[in-house]
């Protein structure tokens, strides 16, 4: 007792002691992702509660065809590539898009690192790799959108009952209500999953960006410290993170 | 001042930080290649997704780790984070059993 009534002697509850050995805004951060990965785990299950409620594609891969009666195949989906038109190349691009935002969290944590060591060049220069790296990647997933939406040449032969009788049309792409690759909420998943995912990297490009600017002009080292890379930084690798789950339970499995 | 000098003195400082950074990229990249190998080698079935799991989770424990530090934080922490995750496994269980009734039901 006598000890929590001397000045300067910290104590749990009377301030003055980070809990768990983290600063507040790092603390908070952290539950703010566990809160975002609820969110993320919410939509990602949804999507697998669906595609288990639709048949498999049961035949063999090269011979298949896209159809709203069965789950597609993703590598059938997502197989092209910008300026290669008409190139089979399945799950390229989408690969791609992987190595460019786990490069970017490699740059953020290195920015990070250099932080640490007060090292305003370094975290100014991997600040910029890393913005690079999540504006690379924003400008992949407009690419894949937009193919995606106007979708392939051929396009799909889909029956459907009309007034009673059947009615045949060709579709091409996808929007919210009707797809050539497979179920309309194939297409629905993808542009709420990939769409919230881009929403959060252009949040985390903008954080990005912030950071960037304030270490440029001084702020971070007339504070004395850069806790706030570390704090961005979090928020970053957590987008980097999400990507790996959308990465195999959209595009692998 | 302590930092002014520190600047100076710590230029090795980090050495070892910086390498357990570029071997964590080394793993995910590897991991991420393998899944790419197996993505167009293995029969889709149980054990194929059973691996992504598997391998997307090894990939998670890197990026958590070491990216975010959570492995270096103290224990309390690491199990604020993790245990909410609980919520995450039964939700799944849940809805992949729905996704399997609405199934036989359609």
């Amino acid at each position: 007792m006598a000890a929590t009534a001397q000045p300067n002697v910290k104590n749990v509850w009377l301030g003055g002691v980070e809990p768990m050995k983290a600063s507040y805004g790092k603390l908070m951060m952290w539950f703010f992702l566990v809160s975002d990965t609820f969110t993320f785990s919410a939509l990602l299950v949804s999507y697998g509660l669906v595609r288990y409620s639709y048949p498999a594609y049961a035949g063999k891969v090269v011979d298949f065809v896209s159809s709203p009666t069965y789950w597609p195949i993703p590598e059938k989906v997502f197989d092209a590539l910008p300026f290669l038109h008409g190139l089979h190349a399945p799950l390229i691009f989408v690969g791609i898009m992987t190595f460019i935002l786990i490069f970017s969290s490699v740059t953020m944590v290195l920015a990070v690192e250099a932080g640490h060591r007060n090292d305003r060049a370094t975290v100014e220069k991997y600040m910029l790799w890393t913005l690079l790296g999540g504006a690379t990647f924003l400008g992949c997933q407009a690419w894949e959108w937009t193919h995606f939406i106007h979708g392939t040449e051929g396009g799909t032969v889909i029956k459907e009952i009309v007034d009673g009788s059947w009615v045949s049309k060709t579709v091409f792409g996808a929007n919210l209500t009707v797809n050539q690759y497979g179920p309309p909420a194939f297409a629905d998943f993808f542009f709420f999953i990939t769409g919230f995912h881009g929403t959060h990297v252009f949040s985390g490009v903008v954080l990005n960006f912030l950071v960037f600017y304030r270490t440029a002009t001084g702020t971070y080292e007339r504070r004395g410290h850069y806790e706030m890379v570390e704090k961005v930084g979090l928020y970053w690798h957590f987008v980097d993170l999400v990507w790996v789950f959308v990465f195999t339970f959209f595009y692998l499995v | 001042m302590a930092h002014v000098h520190e600047h100076e003195v710590d230029e090795n400082a980090g050495a070892e930080q910086r390498k357990a950074i570029w071997r964590t990229f080394w793993i995910l990249l590897i991991l991420t290649a393998v899944e790419f190998l197996i993505a167009f080698t293995l029969e889709a079935g149980t054990l194929k997704t059973a691996i992504f799991v598997g391998m997307t989770i090894v990939k998670a424990f890197y990026i958590v780790g070491e990216f975010m530090h959570l492995k270096h934080e103290v224990k309390s922490l690491i199990w604020a984070i993790l245990i909410p995750c609980i919520f995450v496994v039964w939700l799944l269980i849940a809805l992949m059993r729905e996704g399997g009734s609405i199934f036989d039901l359609r």
